[in-house]
């Protein structure tokens, strides 16, 4: 898997500002409750995009840390009131989840399938316990955590200092786009640093970067917590968005979604995955609104289908695709230009 | 006493459990190193041929033990031939295509079935121990499991459809020197996993009831009963389903149900760590 054409540290600015000034002028056209939520999956899609692409490493479990920021803010804004602590949280409490049972996985050399086993696994310990936490006993402070039916109406995002100021609707929306821009913007930076190089280096050959010195354990814990914060950010977001939160936040479903955005968005890349979200986002959404095909049904085709014919995934694919048009068109141009000469030696010839 | 009969026989019970809805998978990953997450959908497409039968008026025995696993062993054979054979040697790239299947199989029976509980009643009545009632299905679903485990072992091991199959996972360029076609072999490998995990479906059907979802509930405890248990088909799955089994119940007596496959799955995570090749990565090496 090269990563030719998809300049690792390289951003297009100029696509940047385009994107960055529609998604700021789309409140005039649109209703922002449905962008919103696009935008919470593209972040969540970002998180493992940058770990599954960059790093290599799997996680059918990544859901977790969704569920984790999602279930911290709740828990934190009900005892803290104020929403600041409780968003810092929901980044910090999944991200030291994330390293912990990184470092348990990664030191432990565990590696590709054993790892898809054990990160399902922390994410199916996580739904059974919080579906399993209903009645009085089970309370955190003041927060009841609410088994099957989950936690409903803890306070929202509140303007940071001033909790009578909640952040909602239009305004919402800027707190999401900025926050997914600015991960995005992260992510970058982090692949350009000399940090994210080494990780590169480790998803391409692992055995060569341990024998450069490089501790490729400690790496890949690091990527793995910091993909883990960025994760339990798009819980936390998508808490307030729904201002509930359920078990469900946990489940294979939830799962399943991100590891088919980025997959068929394409391994390797940023753009592709987010793009994915919004795009199998919306499809989801309108297959909401019938009930003559099931989702499930579109989805599992979708990735069925990728895997077999285009398991690079679309980005990856579209810029081979364009290259080989290219080319193409060269080829024709020469053979034409040598058809043309050799007709001008004939009629030359006699 | 009567209630150390009752724990005894619900370990049991449990052990089999484990077993007979992972044996499909076992053969298939063990074999073939190929993993197959459709495979709790697998289980469910085995009850609903079982309860379907069951309902047009098909013995019910019959229908467990004969239609579903047919049914189901010709979904395998399907899969195999359009999606799983271009993806031998990529793991991940299975795992990803096999979840696409589970999620498309679920649509597929929601539209045919509805997404509402089907169920079909146990057909041997229940039993009293002291002051226990007890299902006397438990006792069939125990018979099936030891019979089916001796059943593949007995294949696996003195009979040459076994001899070629384990020939083909050792070396493949080696047995199609000697006259085999290993793609033939691998499908039919994965036939008979289907067909397995069909019967577990049929078998356990009359026990749970059926919703389209089901399968999520057997796949993750098949998946890591198999992988825990390592390369070693039927001495792995029957050490980590005996391991699993006991904890699991011994923990949901001592507390809740729900407790009890925490500490079977908090278990397989240790045990993940502690041994990455799987339990006969570890001990009984050289088993089938």
């Amino acid at each position: 898997m090269s990563a030719s054409g998809f300049g690792v540290g390289r951003i297009r600015w100029n696509w940047f500002a385009v994107l960055a000034v529609l998604l700021a002028v789309l409140p005039l056209a649109s209703e922002t409750n449905t962008p919103t939520l696009l935008a919470i999956w593209s972040l969540f899609a970002l998180s493992l995009a940058l770990m599954w692409g960059y790093a290599g490493i799997i996680s059918f479990g990544h859901a977790a840390y969704f569920g984790l920021g999602a279930y911290t803010y709740a828990i934190a804004s009900f005892n803290i009131g104020e929403s600041t602590v409780p968003f810092l949280l929901a980044l910090a409490v999944p991200a030291l989840v994330a390293a912990i049972i990184g470092a348990m996985m990664f030191y432990g050399r565990i590696s590709d399938v054993y790892l898809g086993v054990t990160t399902l696994v922390v994410t199916l310990i996580l739904n059974r316990f919080m579906n399993a936490t209903a009645g009085d006993a089970y309370r955190i402070g003041n927060a009841r955590l609410g088994g099957f039916n989950g936690i409903p109406a803890f306070p929202t995002l509140n303007v940071p200092g001033d909790p009578t100021t909640q952040i909602y609707g239009t305004a919402y929306y800027y707190v999401v786009i900025v926050s997914l821009l600015a991960a995005y913007l992260i992510c970058r930076w982090i692949l350009a640093s000399a940090f994210g190089r080494a990780l590169i280096g480790i998803r391409e050959n692992e055995l060569r970067m341990e024998l450069l010195g490089y501790n490729v354990p400690a790496y890949k814990t690091a990527i793995f917590a910091v993909a883990g914060a960025m994760a339990g950010l798009a819980g936390c977001l998508f808490a307030n968005w729904a201002e509930i939160v359920t078990p469900s936040v946990f489940g294979l479903g939830q799962t399943a979604e991100v590891l088919i955005w980025v997959i068929v968005g394409g391994l390797g890349t940023l753009v592709g995955p987010m793009a994915a979200a919004v795009v199998l986002g919306s499809l989801k959404l309108a297959l909401g609104h019938q009930t003559t095909i099931d989702n499930s049904l579109v989805l599992g085709a979708i990735l069925v289908l990728v895997v077999l014919l285009i398991p690079r995934g679309f980005a990856p694919s579209s810029v081979a695709w364009r290259r080989r048009f290219a080319q193409s068109q060269v080829r024709r141009r020469q053979a034409r230009g040598k058809r043309r000469r050799r007709i001008a030696l004939q009629e030359a010839e006699p | 006493m009567d209630f150390a009969a009752i724990v005894v026989l619900e370990i049991l019970y449990m052990i089999a459990f484990l077993a007979l809805i992972s044996a499909g998978l076992a053969i298939v990953f063990g074999m073939m190193r190929v993993i197959n997450l459709a495979h709790g959908e697998f289980v469910m497409l085995g009850g609903y041929a079982t309860i379907a039968a069951a309902k047009h008026g098909i013995n019910i025995y019959f229908a467990m033990l004969v239609i579903s696993p047919v049914v189901v062993g010709i979904i395998g054979l399907i899969v195999e031939r359009l999606i799983v054979r271009f993806l031998y040697g990529r793991m991940i790239d299975v795992m990803l295509a096999t979840w696409g299947l589970s999620l498309l199989l679920i649509g597929l029976v929601t539209l045919i079935f509805g997404n509402t509980a089907v169920s079909v009643p146990a057909p041997i009545p229940g039993y009293q121990i002291g002051h226990y009632q007890m299902g006397g299905y438990n006792l069939f679903v125990i018979a099936v499991a030891a019979l089916l485990m001796c059943a593949m072992w007995l294949v696996l091991r003195y009979t040459r459809v076994g001899l070629v199959a384990r020939g083909t996972m050792q070396g493949a360029e080696v047995v199609a020197a000697l006259g085999y076609n290993p793609s033939t072999v691998y499908m039919l490998t994965f036939t008979v996993g289907a067909a397995l995990s069909g019967l577990a479906g049929g078998v356990m059907a009359p026990l749970t009831g059926l919703l389209p979802s089901v399968g999520g509930a057997y796949v993750a405890k098949a998946f890591i009963t198999v992988i825990t248990g390592g390369a070693a088909v039927i001495a792995g799955t029957l050490s980590t389903a005996a391991l699993f089994g006991t904890v699991d119940q011994i923990v949901s007596f001592a507390s809740t149900p729900v407790l009890g496959e925490i500490a079977m799955l908090a278990l397989a995570l240790v045990l993940l760590r502690l041994m990455p090749q799987g339990v006969t990565g570890q001990f009984f090496r050289n088993s089938t």
